[in-house]
């Protein structure tokens, strides 16, 4: 019988990917673009708050976005026909999120000089993108009414990691018993300095405070 | 999906080490696992047999997972208690103010060669 060799390793999975997004991140300050990364539940509502958002604020600022799913293309071709901007899908390989190799590989497609602000609209997940460092300067996410004010509670990385915190679908509130006080509460657990942000993209109620938050962002980022 | 995901990482990093040591061929894989990591131990096992066949460096190599029990401290009465059974409210003063101290890792701990 051989020998039975030990090679220690010891070494998180979630290391190499946390250098490459710190890379990533310096890379993004040094070339003057934001990144933010956004998540959320499947059908949330991401698609239709970035069509609202970048319609807001496209004569003020260069944007880009990134679609990340599974497969398909639809929210791609979504908002390059709504907003006439330029728009890339990434497939993940089936992955259930994006890590900051996938993203940089995204980017490479983007005309990095001719824009100020990429989002990237993540994976409809609670669970697996809130892992992955993708080298964003920030995290949003959009939590829409009729998901239930307690998420905070059941997905709390999600919510610990996100600087702002978009409450989507605000006009169906007399449907549901989604509780606000107690949803800005419970966020505030995970993450004390978090933004919350009410909206309806459906009507656009609310997205100027988005837009707004988002100005402010990216000009921070390129003169700081 | 989640573990499939993480099965992909698994193997760039073992593959990885294994040529830093001139090996040619892992028997086994040994992870440590934290109880709150969200990671399933037994669909990442079935993840790994699936995917690691596929590569000739780690056909027929095992995975095997160390669970490692998540320890919460509490900042209020410097009380540690195990976390799955109290979650993040301290069981002895009752307050909210607690870290985790272990119990989150996904990490490769060794392997078998
Ligand atoms: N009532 C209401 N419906 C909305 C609102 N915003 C989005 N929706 C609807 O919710 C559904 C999903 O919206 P999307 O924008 O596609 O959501 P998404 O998060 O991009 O979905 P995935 O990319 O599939 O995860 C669509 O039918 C939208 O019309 C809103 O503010 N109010
Ligand atoms: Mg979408
Ligand atoms: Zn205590």
């Amino acid at each position: 019988m051989d020998d039975v060799k030990v090679i220690e390793i010891k070494k998180s999975i979630f290391e190499d990917n946390d250098r490459d997004a710190d890379e990533l991140r310096a890379e993004l300050k040094r070339k003057g673009v934001y990144l933010l990364n956004l998540m959320s539940s499947p059908g949330s509502g991401k698609t239709t708050t970035l069509i609202q958002t970048i319609n807001k604020i496209k004569g003020r600022i260069r944007v880009a976005v990134m679609e990340a799913d599974i497969d398909g293309d639809v929210d791609a071709v979504k908002i390059k026909d709504a907003t006439g901007i330029p728009s890339i899908q990434l497939h993940t390989g089936g992955m259930c999120h994006l890590d900051a190799e996938m993203t940089r590989q995204g980017l490479d497609n983007m005309p990095m000089d001719d824009v100020d602000l990429v989002i990237l609209e993540n994976v409809g997940n609670l669970v697996c993108p809130a892992e992955f460092d993708t080298g964003a300067v920030r995290n949003a996410m959009i939590l829409s009414v009729p998901e239930g004010h307690d998420k905070p509670l059941k997905y709390p990385l999600m919510f610990s990691i996100c600087d702002v915190v978009v409450i989507n679908k605000i006009d169906v509130l007399p449907y549901f018993d989604f509780d606000m006080k107690r949803c800005e509460e419970y966020v505030h657990m995970r993450n004390p300095h978090a933004k919350i942000i009410p909206i309806c993209a459906r009507t656009g109620e609310g997205v100027d405070a988005l837009a707004d938050w988002l100005i402010e962002e990216v000009n921070n980022w390129k003169n700081q | 999906m989640h573990e499939l995901g993480i099965v992909f990482y698994i193997i760039r990093d073992v593959k990885k080490a294994a040529l830093e040591n001139g090996v040619e061929h892992v028997r086994a894989v040994v992870m440590n696992i934290g109880e709150v990591s969200t990671v399933v131990p037994d669909y990442l096992t079935d993840c790994w047999r699936w995917a690691a066949d596929k590569e000739d460096m780690l056909r027929g190599c095992d995975l095997r997972c160390n669970i490692i029990p998540a320890r919460t401290v509490c900042h209020s009465c410097n009380e540690e208690y195990p976390t799955v059974r109290f979650g993040r409210k301290c069981p002895h003063c009752g307050s909210d103010d607690t870290v985790l101290l272990c119990g989150n890792e996904v990490e490769i701990k060794e392997i078998e060669v």
